[in-house]
């Protein structure tokens, strides 16, 4: 199935209902697996003792800030070059969930950093532009609850999250030059001489049980959010109906496009189901 | 060229007489600078250790202070549809804008900086060092600011959510920024290196700023 049959919103939900059952049986498989190897496999490490534990949920929180956004970055450039349909609900639906993983990978590392640095904050570098990233991420959401046409606003968002894309590596170098000039290596560095096959094999787990439970909450999103959309679009026809005026029609002649055939095929759904 | 000369010319007169409000960023640009020793206290070392960073603390947040106005004045009375239909590449067009603004509220902040630098005991060279500096980064913050601009141009308020999309993004200016007014403290550290990636900062900017912001007030307007 090419990715443009899936630009059919009934299409899509129709795939979705039938894929996450696995995907969310293999998150928990995953994740089961994943914090085995981690709280009883992996070993203590000799300076950390059991904080080092924490890792296995930090850095794949870290890995999902970035993973959340590169999707939207893609999402983005659907919306803009392609003006596929779906995209605009996919970077909708990624970003309160990548802004989730930022604020734990933030609150994980505040309190690995309490035992280890003797302190909740430190303005190291990877710290930093990790609260960069989150910051951007609520302007992002900021934005899309400001506009309140979801079509004008996807195109908007879409701008707004290439350029901040393009941002993202120099805010990073620049972070890095800034805390090397105040700072010069008084910070534990995170990643140590070597780490045990145990404890890789471990966190690879965990990685990809993290990948699979984003990427389940992100299908969940998107469906509802397309679900979002029919209700919006239903509840339009229903006051141009009741009033009968003529403007009502067209304020909703841009959404009726791309919501008419979906919300018909939905409605058929519905009624053999 | 003729396009755009009168277009620059427009805009300057628009922000320079009466309810354009140009001069509203550099006394807002004072203010922040004569309240900042009522926080810190009126340790003139401390202050002349800082200064720098006050400085260019206080330009960043007036500098976004009348970026509302960018494209929404325009909006307003119509003319931003003209702009749009017109045979100038947009691009252009709002490159010409982002410049006039800088012209009409960046540079008073540039010139105004060597006054203000007094109030905080800053010695001669940090002085021409800070202004440099203003003057290489302040583009840059128009131009990333005219992006915002462009994304808030069609709702009702958009200044305060224009502040947030756009000072993550201007966190890399004032890094270099300070770091190369603060060469000029501390000899140790180099100043052309900062001083070159804030101008490689600004140039970025001058390609980025103008197509996103093209892009932004494109879909804004169907």
């Amino acid at each position: 199935m090419a990715i443009i049959d899936l630009a059919n919103p009934t299409r899509f939900l129709r795939l979705t209902d039938r894929l996450l059952p696995w995907l969310v049986g293999a998150t928990v498989v995953a994740m089961v697996v994943g914090l085995y190897l981690a709280l009883y496999v992996s070993p203590e490490d000799y300076q950390q003792g059991a904080t080092v534990k924490i890792m296995y949920i930090h850095v794949p929180f870290a890995w999902l800030a970035m993973f959340a956004y590169t999707v939207m970055a893609l999402a983005s450039l659907g919306t803009l070059v392609w003006k596929h349909p779906l995209s605009d609900v996919s970077a909708k639906a990624a970003a309160p969930i990548g802004a989730a993983f930022t604020f734990l990978c933030l609150v994980t590392g505040s309190l690995w950093g309490k035992p280890m640095w003797g302190t909740w904050w430190v303005w190291d570098a990877r710290l930093t532009s990790v609260l960069v990233l989150f910051i951007m991420y609520l302007g992002i959401i900021a934005l899309w609850r400001t506009i309140e046409d979801p079509i004008r606003a996807g195109k908007a968002v879409a701008v707004l999250t290439l350029v901040g894309y393009l941002n993202i590596p120099i805010i990073k170098f620049s972070v890095d030059w800034w805390n090397t000039l105040h700072q010069p290596a008084s910070v534990i560095r995170m990643d140590g001489p070597s780490m045990p096959p145990s404890m890789l094999v471990a966190l690879l787990v965990m990685a990809l049980a993290f990948t699979l439970l984003f990427m389940t909450l992100h299908f969940m999103a998107m469906r509802s959010e397309i679900l979002r959309r029919r209700i919006r679009a239903m509840r339009q026809r229903e006051a141009a109906g009741a009033s009968g005026i003529a403007t009502a029609a067209t304020a909703q002649a841009d959404t009726a496009p791309r919501d008419g055939t979906g919300t018909l095929n939905g409605k058929t759904a519905e009624a053999r189901s | 060229m003729s396009t755009l000369g009168s277009l620059f010319v427009r805009e300057m007169r628009l922000s320079i007489r009466v309810g354009g409000g140009a001069w509203m960023g550099v006394l807002f640009f004072l203010c922040v600078i004569v309240v900042v020793p009522f926080g810190i206290g009126p340790d003139l070392n401390l202050l002349s250790r800082i200064g720098p960073a006050i400085l260019w603390i206080g330009a960043l947040l007036a500098s976004l202070l009348g970026l509302d106005r960018l494209f929404q004045a325009d909006r307003d009375d119509g003319s931003l549809d003209l702009l749009l239909m017109g045979e100038t590449p947009l691009e252009l067009v709002v490159l010409v804008k982002c410049l006039a603004h800088w012209a009409a509220s960046g540079l008073p902040l540039v010139i105004s900086a060597p006054v203000l630098s007094l109030f905080l005991n800053m010695e001669p060279i940090a002085t021409a060092a800070l202004t440099a500096t203003l003057l290489a980064g302040t583009p840059a913050l128009t131009l990333i600011g005219g992006i915002g601009a462009a994304l808030t141009v069609s709702l009702r308020r958009g200044g305060l959510l224009l502040a947030i999309l756009v000072l993550p993004l201007t966190i890399p200016v004032l890094i270099f920024g300070v770091s190369a007014a603060n060469a000029a403290l501390d000899y140790s550290m180099p100043f052309a290196t900062p001083f070159a990636i804030l101008l490689a900062l600004t140039l970025i900017s001058a390609v980025v700023g103008p197509f996103a912001a093209a892009a932004a007030l494109r879909f804004s307007s169907d």
